[in-house]
């Protein structure tokens, strides 16, 4: 409530409209703070202005993150903006929401979980502080172990995909775990079991499997990765286990696919984590990470604090936060059930075909995604020798479209695909715009000088 | 858009509370198999967060509870869009450089003119540390292969005082914590005792400005003379972080002339928390890097999947991008006049709470009138009843007050602490000093739970001290009943 000792030396300054103000006559502060106050309508017009050449969310077809909510769940974020999640003691409720989200997701998937029993999970800022979480499990108890068996605990190693997500790679750089990756090739744009158990050595904290590959959306193949591992565990002793980042998949592959064994249904599977924000249907700001049993998630690694008023654990790595995306997630699972989210999930799958099959009938494109997946459409330019993927998504960005064109890690990085995702907010209409437009950039490439922009980045 | 297949066709006709939605046991182990409509959905939910606390009123918390409604509204319109995706939304990339800009300023770091600062927007302080304690880890196991020394020990000094994500810190990325105790009415690091624990494995001291349990802040300047001192000697080259969670928004305003930031050489990385004095609802944390050359580039990612190359160098990836845009709002909208009135006038209030604490003759006050705005207080006669009684008997009154006990060695002394944010004006602080008179009064009219409780554990077997017990056992038997009454079934 800063009521500031505003000395204006114009008296009428109180009374001008903002754009009659001398507010927006200065030059925007970027290095230093201003050493003066301004009235609060100007802050806010000078930054919603500039916002304004931000990217449209929903137009941003790049991402998985959720960019639309209903109202009434709105009304639920602001009215618990300024509840800080970590004071467990202060509110009990929104951390009892919390519980049950983990409990939920635990019984989606398929968690051996008897009746009213609680779920061992716990709520993060995304998929990235979920895999570290999991990661950093696995890494203790193969230490353990390693200790317990009097051998070496100093080089711990996990197999992965190269088509793993970046925050795989952080994580084994900042915690010292080596990243061996088995390769992609063209036309094979996920991990191949049989390749990642070949990798497993005795050094292996875990083996990490992807259910929606970043790339092109192909849920992996872990129920053979399962079966393999299984037979190798049997010859070696050494009990390596499995995580799936389901991190777009898990809230699409228990709606649209059940049959599809990949949770815990698999007994090698010992950890889950799944993002909040992209299917769950919930703005940035929120994952899950849901373990098999008590048992797998080290004691040591969680901490007893009082400072807040009474005892609390904390396993996380982030501490305050804000509690508004977790009563988004609960009100999600309320609101829309079971049956919603496989509504929505379908509706996304639907208007995924529609796309999919708008973009091959132009003929000029190599679709590279699967139908099975996660919705969205990975594709490449059949002919790209005059022009290339990234001039035909900066064409598209002058209608509004933003989506991203990328190479594929190795060893397929001669090939270069646009992705589009479909999200709960992208409605057939849009669909079909997005087939026409894309035929009117295609048309206009044909009629420019071939080259032009088939530089890399555009 | 979800339109459900409703089957009953006057559903849609019924009120909230006169649907069938309010009748039915809430969900809490699984996903409930159907739909129910948005209104029901939002009250249900709405009604069971009534029974959590007021924001305005837990005073244990450092975090921001308020901001004005403009800036609300621009909270709102972007909690749409996801941080991360730089390349689309570059104005809101281009605001986090700017408070990073800003923040290295305030901070003396020796940024040129019109020069970028090395820093960044983080959820928290507690990830603003884990990146800062990484940076330090490489560095130092840069220099140690360099020079063909062992690097598997890496160690951290710190007061035990620090926040628990100094502990979380040195266990997830296995450095060892090496902890400055603390002694009666001594209840921060003693720099000559946290310079003579470095040794050759240590990746940096870690100060406090602002010390989470009296708001103490730390002599960073002693800290610095000293191990330039040892530094010289050594040759180790051992540098400081700064956690200035809370104290980082306050110190520059209140007390320019505080020497604790870059102005010392050997600090290399500060921390503060945009949701603590920076004003901003919970969700925001900088941390900032003195140069280019404190910041390996080995711990620098860089990827194109979302279309164009970005730099990225933080643990968490996909984020709102609202508290970031409320930060920069602040910055232009309070200006440094605004901050520092803001932070003067909390003093203030600091004050007047602490003199009518005072006043009653029952409290020791251990906060001292330099730091943090917060009063951290302790019963003179614990004999008959405790600080977590008194906590209990306010939360009648709606305040939520924390009381807690110190960290080794003094961990026989409890505290209670009141934290004044922007938001707690003198109306409310008067109205705080008048019911803890009141709760005083009503307490000393009760029979004392002390006698009872070791009764009590006589009863059920519990090995019972002799007649005087410390004070410590007499929390630990309280903190169990009040634990038991908050073990609320999920």
């Amino acid at each position: 409530m800063g009521l500031s000792k505003l000395i204006s030396s114009d008296s009428d300054s109180s009374i001008q409209s903002t754009f009659a103000s001398r507010y927006v006559r200065t030059s925007l502060p970027r290095f230093e703070m201003p050493k003066n106050s301004i009235p609060k309508e100007a802050a806010y017009q000078i930054i919603k202005d500039e916002l304004m050449l931000d990217g449209n969310p929903r137009l941003n077809l790049a991402s998985f993150v959720t960019t639309w909510m209903e109202p009434e769940c709105d009304q639920l974020m602001i009215e618990s903006i300024n509840k800080n999640y970590v004071d467990m003691a202060e509110y009990p409720i929104t951390t009892e929401l919390q519980n049950r989200c983990v409990n939920m997701i635990a019984r989606l998937f398929n968690a051996p979980l008897g009746d009213g029993e609680a779920g061992v999970g716990v709520g993060t800022v995304g998929s990235s502080e979920a895999i570290m979480l999991a990661g950093l499990a696995f890494k203790r108890q193969w230490q353990n172990k390693r200790k317990a068996q009097g051998l070496p605990y100093d080089k711990p190693n996990m197999v992965t995909g190269a088509n793993v997500q970046v925050c795989w790679e952080k994580f084994a750089r900042y915690f010292e775990v080596e990243l061996k990756e088995v390769k992609l090739k063209e036309g094979y744009y996920v991990m191949d079991p049989e390749k990642a158990v070949e990798m497993v050595d005795e050094n292996t904290i875990c083996v990490a499997a992807i259910l929606g590959s970043t790339l092109t959306g192909e849920f992996e193949d872990v129920k053979l990765l399962n079966d393999l591992l299984l037979e190798k565990n049997k010859q070696t002793g050494w009990e390596t286990s499995i995580h799936v980042d389901a991190a777009s998949g898990g809230f699409i592959a228990p709606f649209l696919y059940p049959e599809l064994e990949w949770d815990f249904r698999l007994p090698l599977v010992k950890s889950i984590n799944v993002s909040g924000h992209k299917y769950g249907l919930v703005y940035a700001g929120i994952g899950w990470v849901v373990w098999r049993n008590k048992s797998d998630l080290p004691d040591e690694l969680i901490f007893n604090i009082n400072y807040l008023g009474a005892d609390q654990h904390t396993f996380t790595l982030n501490f305050s936060k804000g509690s508004s995306q977790v009563i988004a997630q609960y009100y999600q699972l309320i609101r829309l059930g079971f049956e919603g989210y496989r509504n929505v999930m379908d509706n996304c799958r639907e208007n995924m075909m529609v796309l999919r099959q708008g973009l091959e009938e132009t003929g000029c494109f190599n679709i590279v995604s699967k139908e099975i997946g996660v919705s969205l459409v990975a594709f490449s330019l059949k002919d790209n020798s005059r022009h290339n993927e990234f001039k035909v998504a900066e064409m598209l960005r002058r209608f509004g479209w933003i989506i991203p064109a990328y190479t594929m890690p190795a060893d397929a990085e001669h090939v270069t695909v646009l992705r589009v995702v479909i999200r709960e907010d992208f409605s057939r209409t849009l669909a079909e715009r997005l087939v026409l437009d894309f035929k009117k950039v295609l048309h206009e490439l044909d009629l420019l000088p071939a080259g032009e922009g088939s530089s890399k980045n555009g | 858009m979800v339109l459900a297949t409703n089957s009953d066709s006057e559903e849609h006709l019924h009120s909230t509370f006169a649907s069938r939605y309010v009748r039915a046991v809430v969900p809490r182990f699984k996903m409930p198999d159907n739909s129910m409509p948005k209104d029901a959905a939002y009250q249900v939910i709405n009604d069971e967060l009534m029974l959590d606390g007021n924001p305005r009123l837990n005073l244990a918390s450092f975090v921001t509870t308020w901001m004005e409604p403009e800036c609300d509204k621009l909270i709102m319109d972007s909690v749409n869009k996801n941080y991360v995706d730089m390349d689309e939304y570059p104005v809101t990339t281009e605001l986090q450089n700017r408070c990073v800009n800003m923040i290295a300023n305030l901070f003396h770091a020796p940024v040129g003119e019109d020069e970028a600062a090395i820093g960044c927007g983080t959820v928290g302080s507690s990830e603003a540390i884990m990146l800062a304690g990484l940076a330090f880890k490489r560095k130092w196991q840069q220099r140690r292969r360099a020079q063909g020394l062992s690097t598997g020990n890496p160690n951290i000094v710190t007061g035990a005082n620090v926040q628990v994500c100094w502990e979380k810190f040195a266990r997830y990325f296995e450095v060892e914590l090496k902890e400055v105790k603390l002694s009666e009415d001594y209840y921060v690091m003693d720099p000559a005792k946290a310079v003579e624990m470095v040794d050759e494995n240590t990746i940096c001291v870690a100060a406090i400005l602002g010390s989470t349990l009296t708001g103490e802040f730390e002599d960073v300047k002693t800290l610095n003379d000293l191990l330039a001192e040892k530094n010289a000697e050594t040759g180790w080259e051992t540098p400081i972080h700064v956690d200035a969670a809370s104290g980082g928004f306050i110190a520059p305003f209140l007390y320019p002339d505080l020497e604790w930031d870059f102005r010392l050489p050997w600090v290399k990385s500060i921390n503060v928390s945009g949701h603590k004095y920076g004003l901003v609802y919970a969700g925001v944390g900088w941390v900032v890097w003195r140069t280019k050359d404190d910041l390996p580039e080995d711990l620098v990612f860089h990827i194109n999947y979302l279309g164009a190359d970005q730099p990225t160098f933080t643990l968490n990836f996909s984020k709102g991008s609202s508290q970031i845009i409320a930060q920069y709002y602040q910055f232009i909208r309070l200006g440094f006049e605004g901050y520092k009135n803001i932070m003067e006038n909390c003093m203030d209030n600091a004050r007047r709470l602490r003199e009518g604490i005072e006043k009653t003759g029952k409290f020791y006050i251990l906060s001292k009138d330099i730091g943090v705005p917060l009063v951290a207080f302790s019963l003179k006669d614990s004999s008959k009843h405790t600080v977590f009684e008194i906590a209990e008997s306010l939360r009648k009154f709606g305040w939520i007050i924390p009381a807690y006990t110190m960290p080794a060695d003094a961990q026989h002394i409890a505290v209670l602490r009141v934290v004044i944010r922007e938001d707690f004006s003198r109306g409310l602080a008067e109205r705080l000093i008048t019911h803890i008179t009141q709760v005083l009064k009503e307490i000393d009219g009760l029979p004392s739970r002390i006698a009872s409780l070791a009764a009590t554990a006589a009863v059920s077997g519990d090995e019972v001290k002799p007649a005087k017990m410390s004070l410590e056992d007499i929390t630990k038997y309280w903190k169990r009943l009040v634990e038991h009454k908050r073990n609320i079934v999920c």
